[in-house]
């Protein structure tokens, strides 16, 4: 849940972006990183292995700008994408304000995409939350490789409740923000009719 | 929702720096911290600056959700506290009133067992604080005095954060 600071003045909202393993949650993050003026991020924090998979969470906090007078921050969160990390994933969906479900276009792994789907709805259900209430937005990634499939597909299979949805290619940047933005907006929104 | 929202007023605000500022000098700690179990930052004394608070609360909550997950797979309810001992500086952490965390760094100038005697008075405290502090929160939604600042916003105000 955001966390409304009327000291400070401050608002918290915490993003965490769900996915298959190598869907690019990570270079998602590094992007928006590469791309902010340094005033308004802080450092990038990613606990991976060796191999530079994910073991427990990448960490990057964004500050937006003032909304009425307050700073508004989003903390955007990764889980690690790899089935047998599930403990963790539970951990960081805790006190979540909106979620970005990235989906590999390609066609081998339209089954993981799949299970991971069904695995965040019921990690969120396990917290109490129901994904269908949530700001949530869906991005195709990887659309720039050749054995992507098309983007009707993957709607059929992923986006049956026609939540907001973009295609990317986090390597090149295409889509990161759009994505952003978008789950950033429904968060604020659900924040005003919340209250 | 699995939390109720936290908010933080001026006055609790006070009440809480006032009482970490006293563990501060009585434990004579570097640093204090207090995180929301969430990772953000409530509030901090001490040689605040020359650390990324961001980052070490986001770590800390990390941290405690982890050891969390640990303690109920052998059957505990949590563990309340973890003590990280380095070659210079030490950290303790614990769970303040089931919902925030406070982290006390301290080096050689004090020990382990000042750190939790005075930890442990500060906690009490600190509870007390919050628990009033959730009271007020509901209350103020309950009767719609919330002077939200995000009521009124516009499409505008949310579009210009984009620019």
């Amino acid at each position: 849940m955001s966390f409304i600071n009327y000291a400070s003045r401050e608002i918290n909202c915490k993003i965490v972006y769900y996915g298959p393993g190598l869907c690019g949650k990570t270079t998602n993050l590094q992007y928006v990183y590469q791309k902010t003026a340094p005033e308004a991020k802080g450092k990038m924090i990613s606990l991976a292995t060796e191999t530079e998979r994910t073991l427990f969470f990448d960490f990057l906090p964004l500050a937006l700008g003032e909304i009425r007078g307050f700073k508004t921050r989003f903390h955007l969160y990764t889980v690690p994408g790899q089935v047998f990390y599930d403990a963790s994933r539970k951990l960081i969906l805790k006190g979540v304000d909106g979620v970005v479900f990235v989906a590999d276009s390609q066609e081998e792994r339209m089954d993981a995409n799949v299970e991971s789907l069904d695995n965040l709805r019921i990690n969120l259900n396990e917290q109490g939350y129901d994904l269908d209430k949530l700001p949530y937005v869906v991005q195709y990634n990887k659309r720039d490789l050749p054995t992507a499939v098309t983007v009707d597909e993957l709607r059929r299979e992923l986006n049956p409740t026609g939540v907001p949805e973009f295609e990317a290619c986090a390597t090149t940047g295409e889509g990161v923000f759009e994505t952003l933005k978008a789950v950033a907006k429904l968060i604020l929104i659900d924040l005003k009719k919340g209250r | 929702m699995a939390d109720p929202q936290l908010v933080m007023y001026d006055e609790e605000f006070k009440q809480i720096q006032a009482v970490i500022e006293k563990l501060l000098r009585e434990a004579n700690s570097k640093v204090i911290f207090l995180v929301d179990k969430n990772g953000q930052l409530i509030a901090g004394v001490g040689e605040v600056e020359r650390f990324d608070t961001t980052s070490l609360a986001s770590l800390t909550a990390g941290n405690i959700a982890a050891t969390g997950g640990l303690a109920k797979l052998i059957g505990e309810k949590e563990f309340s506290i973890l003590f990280h001992e380095g070659e210079k500086d030490n950290l303790h952490i614990s769970i303040v009133g089931g919902r925030v965390i406070l982290v006390v760094l301290f080096d050689n100038r004090s020990s382990l067992g000042l750190v939790r005697l005075r930890v442990k008075k500060a906690s009490d405290e600190l509870t007390t604080i919050f628990v009033k502090l959730m009271e007020k929160a509901e209350e103020r939604e309950r009767s719609g005095d919330t002077d939200f600042p995000f009521a009124e916003i516009t499409d505008d105000d949310i579009d210009n954060l984009f620019r």
